[in-house]
């Protein structure tokens, strides 16, 4: 077991290596400049614009500033956002907890609907349950992120003025209060998310519980007289899970992207929306970091989702 | 005597099953009239796309304008029907794109030597961790304003956009071929072609890729509409098509801030997006009835 993890991340490098290099190819490739401005500004010489150029490394060969980059990105240091005017990695850490919150939150309500609304429609196939219950999750999954936001917030927050619809980071109650306008500001992002999600997610739970519910020890498991609660619960539920955590793990690509949607429409200050500041700013450090942390994210996701496969199904062997 | 047989073409075959899923035939009649109706809508509805009308900005459905108009009093419905082609045909082309390359890195690795089959699929699974929306954004971004200088502003970003969004929805393409080549290259059929003295390229184009193209034609059905999803996406948070070329995402994206006086500018792009994607998904549905040979209906 613990050779298999050992493996498993010694392949997340040549992975990772392989990401930096796509990511690092593309901007080198691309035009743009962090010193346009000071191009245009009259008061800043030409000589000065090009001691900076030489100083940050921008007219070395590409395959040096690369191993610069890298090199660099190993020691831990992420570089300095030529923007905001202070560390990539302190800018990234700021921001980082709020997005792992709302996604997190995310893919907890999208379970909580998924499950019970997949199993329950799968013990029951093609009854009006199950094609209400996929009709939704059709209507759910076509529903883009974006028009679903702006339909929450036309709805919750200007029809009904239940809800604020900017996100604020400086909250200035305390105790009890400070959690309720948490709750308050945070519930249509995630719902957003969770919904779109779940929506998608119904689909392969009850996919999986179909393949499932058919096989012989299911059937063994009957015959022997337990409840069919049981049966459902314990011998079907529970393999069924597997291939749908991996799904859940697959998934989260695609629920990064939609976060940064989420993050764009509601304001809020994660790193989806510090990705598309620093894009519009052409702050390269800062977008090079965060592409870069969202695939590491990615990576790491993939492979919990490995090693939690083993566990959840101890017929495979760990080579 | 045996009573005579009745044949039954595959085609004829495929298409008694996709009728049995009810929505996927309605989605089809609406989707064929949305399609029908970006087609010859511009002729029925004359209205100017551009033009500008102050004494009538912002105004809710009327019989002068169905849907409204935005805040310079340009016609959305005007603005929607020219929008849609352009937000279809990048669905489409990127689908196009998509597959061919999905299809060629698929049969290449089902096909070929041992080592090109592990090259490949690492490719395929380094592109699968890829983040896909921060590439996209960054992308468009870095390479928008180059194209435009040399293809001008609409095809310019058509191609791009297409591209971008085609070059990342290959690898479970390739995947499922590769899947579909690994089985049907030791199939009986496609021996005794080899037996018969087939070369490798006959083999391919004649036994394996027609077999393999079912779930491909699938999973290009459920590509158009992530296509249409990723265009709008790209356009909503102003990095795919520019304001003055009017898609269904670029329409929403200059309504978001008036929605509080004028949801109708909102709500008709955003229904537009919905519908599409919503029917494609229902015929993508319809079709793997209807091509997944497991399924018996």
């Amino acid at each position: 077991m613990t050779q298999y993890i050992l493996g498993r991340v010694l392949l997340m490098i040549p992975n990772l290596l392989g990401i930096s290099v796509v990511l690092f190819t593309v901007l080198a490739l691309a035009p743009g400049d962090p010193f346009e401005e000071l191009a245009t500004n009259p008061n800043v010489p030409a000589e000065v614009r090009a001691n900076l150029r030489a100083k940050f490394g921008l007219d070395d060969p590409v395959y040096l500033r690369y191993l610069h980059w890298l090199t660099a990105m190993l020691r831990g240091d992420w570089g300095f956002s030529f923007v905001s005017r202070i560390d990539v990695d302190v800018l990234i850490l700021q921001r980082v907890p709020v997005t792992l919150a709302v996604i997190g939150c995310a893919q907890v309500l999208a379970l909580m609907v998924a499950l019970p609304v997949g199993v329950y429609a799968a013990t029951r196939p093609y009854s009006v349950f199950d094609q209400i219950a996929n009709t939704l999750a059709f209507v759910g999954f076509s529903l883009p992120t974006f028009f679903t936001g702006l339909l929450l917030i036309l709805i919750f927050s200007i029809q009904l003025d239940w809800l604020p619809f900017v996100f604020r980071s400086d909250i200035a109650a305390t105790g009890w209060q400070w959690w309720w306008q948490q709750f308050k500001q945070s519930i249509m992002p995630i719902m957003v998310l969770g919904l779109f999600q779940g929506a998608s997610l119904t689909r392969y739970v009850r996919s999986a519980v179909l393949d499932m519910i058919r096989l012989d020890h299911v059937t063994t498991a009957r015959a022997k007289g337990l409840r069919e609660r049981v049966v459902i619960v314990r011998h079907v539920v529970r393999n069924a899970m597997i291939p749908v955590v991996t799904l859940v793990m697959l998934q989260l690509p695609i629920v990064f992207g939609g976060a940064i949607v989420t993050e764009q429409i509601f304001r809020i200050p994660g790193i989806g929306s510090l990705l598309i500041s620093s894009i519009l700013a052409n702050d390269t450090p800062v977008i090079m970091s965060v592409t870069f942390v969202f695939a590491c994210l990615v990576v790491l996701f993939n492979l919990i989702a490995d090693l939690l496969y083993g566990w959840l199904d101890p017929r495979i062997s760990y080579r | 005597m045996a009573p005579a047989r009745r044949d039954v073409s595959p085609t004829a075959e495929a298409w008694r099953r996709f009728r049995r899923h009810r929505l996927a035939v309605v989605s089809s009649v609406v989707l064929l009239t949305m399609v029908a109706m970006v087609l010859v809508g511009p002729w029925v509805w004359p209205v100017p796309i551009n033009e500008i009308d102050f004494a009538a900005k912002l105004q809710g459905p009327s019989w002068a304008h169905p849907f409204g108009t935005d805040d310079l009093g340009q016609d959305i419905l005007a603005r929607l029907l020219y929008g849609g082609r352009i937000s279809l045909a990048v669905g489409l082309a990127a689908m196009v794109v998509a597959i061919t390359v999905g299809v060629v890195i698929g049969a290449t690795a089902g096909i070929g030597p041992g080592w090109v089959d592990g090259a490949l699929m690492w490719l395929t699974d380094l592109f699968l961790t890829l983040p896909q929306l921060p590439l996209l954004i960054l992308l468009m971004y870095l390479f928008r304003d180059p194209l435009k200088a040399i293809a001008g502003p609409e095809v310019g970003v058509f191609v791009l956009v297409v591209a971008v969004i085609g070059g990342f929805r290959w690898m479970p393409v390739a995947r499922l071929v590769r899947a579909q080549f690994f089985s049907l290259r030791e199939k009986e059929f496609v021996e005794a072609a080899r037996a018969l003295g087939a070369s490798t390229s006959r083999q391919v184009t004649r036994h394996i890729l027609p077999n393999a193209l079912g779930p491909v034609i699938v999973a290009g059905s459920i590509d158009v509409a992530a296509a249409i999803i990723a265009e709008s996406t790209l356009s909503f948070l102003g990095l795919g098509f520019p304001s003055d070329i009017p898609t269904w995402g670029s329409v929403l994206r200059d309504a978001k801030d008036t929605m509080d006086f004028a949801p109708h500018w909102a709500i008709f792009p955003g229904a537009a997006i919905f519908l599409a994607v919503l029917t494609i998904n229902f015929i993508g549905d319809g079709l793997r009835d209807a091509l997944d040979p497991r399924r018996v209906l």
